[in-house]
């Protein structure tokens, strides 16, 4: 029972831990913040007053324009009249969230699946997989238009042959990652496995996706922040109007006198990213239960 | 032997690759019901190898595996045994209570019965209120007495035990030892015991098969005739020390000793160290 008691003394100073923990974490993400803010500023000082010149690169106000001057950007109107520009970006994040979203989700179902079939077969293993690895040198904006005439001349909607292009770029890790996975449980739990005659569904389910559970949530934070991408550069020759790609394209053509949108657009696009890698993070704490050591 | 055996092994014979490393030679042995049984030698004897074969999680080259009546690999399947391994092997995805229920639910127990059953072996090994833990949280001891409870909870009449105490300290082990003859007394099963440690297979066994390296053989088989049930007194008896003298005598007749330098003869007299 002294053990039980141990246990519990130990989950109540981990919540104080954990307070602590996430003020300390807060204070250096607001350094790190700092830091970067002083270096983009330094940089910027430093570049105007020689004059740098990198080939046709000049440091200047139109190429880095001021952080404060992008941040406040976000709340000025977009246009004369018009809404602030950070409520049509946040509006552009959101359509291009779902797009990642459901991409991700259909990648991931599809790279799982492709990954245990492959784990399950050497010959299907040997047969596919430099097919598998060969989709992902082909340049996503050489395969988007395509996907997006396809399922569009069968009256799929714009936005899901986004989602589809973005299933493009998340599946591969996941595939791969699968399929090592996998094979990542202990011998011997293998054996004891075998010793319950189980069948190999039950061992699949029961056993090697648990297993390769760290291997999957590894695969998951690349793919979060490619659905992203794939989301993103999917919308320019999908010609879907509501997403951030349009926002950049638009944004791009006004950069001679408003270049600071553009980057207030990019840090939209980034923020959707970090937020889609953060559920994935967190999804992991809820999911994988382990020894404290086990968890990276 | 009038009762039919358990485990029945009639010139059991594996060699590993094509041609090459005999593991095991000419194994001819038979377990009766309620026996416990320890597999002693060096390492390279094949002891391990021998249980994977009485499990069916490895084929023999030769010879007849019979288990509880049938070929071993029907025995498997119809779940005759459980089994241990040095190392817990626990899944720390799983509490403690559904580690043990594991089996139980590869044999499509209901979940009423699965937890009942659940707390009737939490009891057994003592970690009653435990079952919500995680692996991780218990230590080595408590874990390897989990790992124990999931190998009996279907209450198989036959238990496979790989060096279930090999990775534990020397105090802890001597306690697994006295709860698992109470375990066994308890279940009645069968036993077959896997050690390199000469005490612990006297004190344990009724019966301790020496085995020789390269290949893998019989060396010979002593008659634990030590008094049930037993306790801390039974290794200060002068019969213990006369029995782990004339296993260690065996032990070196088969080469166990010489062949394998200086390493094994540490190996045992620090297992013996126990007495």
């Amino acid at each position: 029972m002294s053990v039980a008691a141990t246990a519990r003394e130990t989950r109540a100073a981990s919540a104080g831990d954990w307070a602590l923990r996430g003020a300390r974490q807060a204070l250096v993400l607001l350094g790190v913040l700092a830091g970067l803010w002083a270096l983009w500023e330094a940089f910027k000082w430093v570049g105007e007053a020689t004059e740098l010149r990198i080939r046709a690169f000049q440091v200047n106000d139109r190429t880095f324009p001021h952080l404060h001057e992008i941040v406040a950007s976000l709340f000025e109107p977009s246009r004369r009249g018009g809404p602030m520009l950070i409520e049509v970006l946040l509006d552009a994040a959101l359509f291009t969230a779902r797009e990642a979203a459901a991409g991700f989700a259909l990648g991931a179902l599809v790279g799982f699946t492709i990954g245990t079939v492959l784990a399950h077969s050497r010959l299907l293993q040997r047969g596919f997989l430099p097919y598998i690895v060969a989709s992902q040198t082909v340049p996503i904006l050489a395969i988007a238009p395509m996907v997006v005439v396809w399922l569009g001349s069968r009256g799929i909607a714009g936005w899901m042959s986004v989602a589809v292009i973005a299933a493009y770029l998340t599946f591969f890790p996941v595939a791969i990652n699968t399929l090592r996975g996998l094979h990542a449980a202990d011998p011997r739990a293998l054996e004891l496995m075998r010793s319950y005659a189980a069948g190999t569904w039950s061992v699949l389910w029961k056993l090697r996706v648990h297993a390769a559970m760290p291997f999957l949530f590894a695969a998951f934070k690349i793919s979060a922040t490619a659905s992203v991408v794939g989301a993103i550069i999917g919308e320019l020759p999908a010609g879907v109007p509501d997403g951030l790609g349009t926002a950049i394209l638009n944004f791009n053509q006004y950069y001679a006198t408003a270049p600071e949108r553009l980057w207030a657009t990019n840090l939209v696009a980034a923020a959707v990213g970090i937020v889609f890698f953060l559920i994935v993070v967190i999804a992991e704490k809820l999911v994988v239960r382990r020894a404290p050591e086990h968890v990276a | 032997m009038s009762p039919e055996p358990v485990v029945s092994l009639r010139q059991v014979s594996k060699e590993f690759g094509q041609g090459g490393v005999v593991a095991l030679q000419d194994i001819d042995l038979e377990l009766a019901p309620g026996e416990f049984v320890s597999l002693i030698g060096p390492s390279g004897c094949g002891k391990s190898t021998l249980l994977r074969i009485i499990g069916d999680l490895i084929e023999p080259t030769r010879g007849d595996v019979v288990v509880n009546g049938k070929p071993a690999h029907q025995a498997r399947l119809d779940r005759d045994y459980g089994i241990v391994f040095q190392d817990a092997v626990l899944f720390d995805w799983r509490t403690v209570a559904k580690n043990i229920s594991l089996p139980l639910e590869m044999m499509g127990w209901n979940r009423g019965k699965r937890a009942e059953r659940v707390r009737e072996m939490l009891d057994l090994v003592e970690l009653t209120g435990f079952g919500d833990h995680h692996p991780w949280q218990l230590s080595g001891g408590m874990q390897q007495r989990v790992a124990i409870a999931r190998a009996l909870a279907f209450h198989p009449p036959l238990l496979l035990m790989d060096e279930p105490f090999g990775a534990l300290d020397e105090m802890t082990r001597e306690r697994l030892n006295l709860e698992l003859l109470r375990i066994w007394e308890a279940s009645g099963s069968t036993v077959v015991f896997v050690t390199h440690s000469i005490a612990e297979a006297v004190f344990l066994s009724t019966r301790v098969v020496v085995m020789s390296p390269r290949p893998g053989r019989i060396a010979g088989i002593v008659d634990i005739d030590l008094p049930q049930p037993r306790g801390i007194e039974t290794r200060e008896q002068p019969r213990f020390a006369e029995l782990v003298r004339d296993v260690r005598r065996r032990l070196r007749a088969g080469g166990g000793f010489e062949q394998e330098g200086d390493t094994l003869e540490e190996e045992l007299i620090v297992a013996e160290e126990g007495l």
